[in-house]
């Protein structure tokens, strides 16, 4: 049985905006929602030079053998961390137990404010993925489209 | 846990290669990676030691093309497969969708075969995971060595549920694709059922 996240327009449009506010008001460089299986879901500012694929693996890597130490420690979960760089310094917290949000920023921004509007935007994000969740594991929304997928369609893919 | 963007129109599913030290695990994504069209990977990421064993895992996110006009993307991932590195493996299997057990076809193997699909099974088991329903497949690693098991031993100790098997020479290339394709057909004919 493979659980599935479902993202759907509407959402996927809240959490976008939500990010574009956080990226603005932070000052900051980026901004990403990643899922916690290192799956990227969202991101806002300057990611064009940036590897969103691996650095949300390897992010959602970090994540949780941070939350194997917390483990190991008793601790229920470490909810934030920070890197700091020469030059970028990274904010990473975990929001609604389920995503990982990230702030990439530089000397524009201080981690104060970073936080303060992680704060913000973590309670918001909560919100709109709590009806992501729901719809996913209700099916809701629209009808699948995979249960129409034939054979021959997943023949098609390996056929190069 | 497989991740549907209906936004985007993108499916993304998560494989892991599990096995025993040494088996060839990171080879295959290497293989994958070296024979796999620029346009259709990202960037191979290893978390290795300096000796280059894996430390934590390897990733390497693959693009199969279109199936009903959704983007199919697999990540895929390797586990450590040194036993002390447990805790790093059970954290890998998180949203797993698929599994490829790659074992060690050499005599002197087998116990370490044997231990790691036990270790493979009950660290399934933690997350809540059932092997026996989930999208699986085995591959038999290193047939061209003299030391090799024959394959109807291998499938009788480390396939008992006949689930798709296949030989292989990783650093060669043989099975590697057939492997890798099983396991994606698998996933996306369960996503087809629906989850």
């Amino acid at each position: 049985m493979i659980q599935q996240l479902v993202m759907y327009e509407e959402e996927l449009q809240q959490i976008n905006r939500i990010c574009e506010i956080l990226h603005r008001d932070s000052n900051a460089k980026a901004v990403l929602v990643i899922d916690k299986n290192g799956q990227a879901i969202a991101q806002a500012g300057d990611t064009a030079q940036l590897d969103v694929t691996s650095l949300s693996s390897l992010t959602a890597g970090n994540v949780a053998a941070t939350g194997g130490i917390a483990q190991l420690l008793a601790e229920r979960e470490f909810a934030g961390q920070f890197h700091e760089g020469e030059k970028t310094n990274v904010h990473i917290s975990i929001v609604g137990a389920r995503v990982i949000l990230v702030v990439l920023f530089d000397e524009r921004s201080s981690l104060g404010l970073v936080r303060l509007r992680v704060r913000k935007a973590s309670s918001e994000l909560t919100s709109v993925l709590d009806v992501m969740v729901k719809k996913s594991s209700s099916g809701a929304g629209q009808p699948s489209v995979f249960s129409e997928i034939t054979d021959d369609d997943i023949d098609n893919l390996f056929n190069d | 846990m497989s991740f549907i963007n209906y936004s985007s129109r993108e499916i993304n599913c998560k494989i892991v290669y599990y096995g025993p030290g040494l088996c060839g695990k990171t080879t295959n994504l290497q293989y994958i990676y070296n024979k796999t069209n620029p346009e259709a990977k990202g960037k191979m990421i290893s978390l290795a030691t300096e000796t280059e064993r894996t430390l934590f895992f390897d990733f390497l996110p693959l693009s199969l093309g279109e199936i009903r006009g959704f983007k199919t993307r697999f990540h895929l991932y390797t586990v450590p497969g040194q036993v002390f590195y447990d805790a790093s493996r059970k954290l890998i299997l998180k949203g797993v969708d698929g599994v490829v057990y790659v074992g060690d076809s050499q005599m002197e193997r087998m116990e370490a075969n044997i231990e790691s699909l036990d270790n493979l099974r009950s660290n399934l088991q933690e997350q809540g995971y059932d092997l026996d329903k989930l999208p699986y497949v085995v591959q038999y690693n290193k047939r061209d060595l003299p030391n090799a098991i024959q394959m109807s031993e291998l499938e009788e100790t480390l396939n008992p549920t006949k689930v798709p098997s296949f030989e292989a020479v990783a650093p060669k290339g043989i099975g590697v694709f057939d492997t890798l394709k099983a396991v994606a057909k698998l996933v996306l004919t369960e996503l087809r059922k629906g989850g």
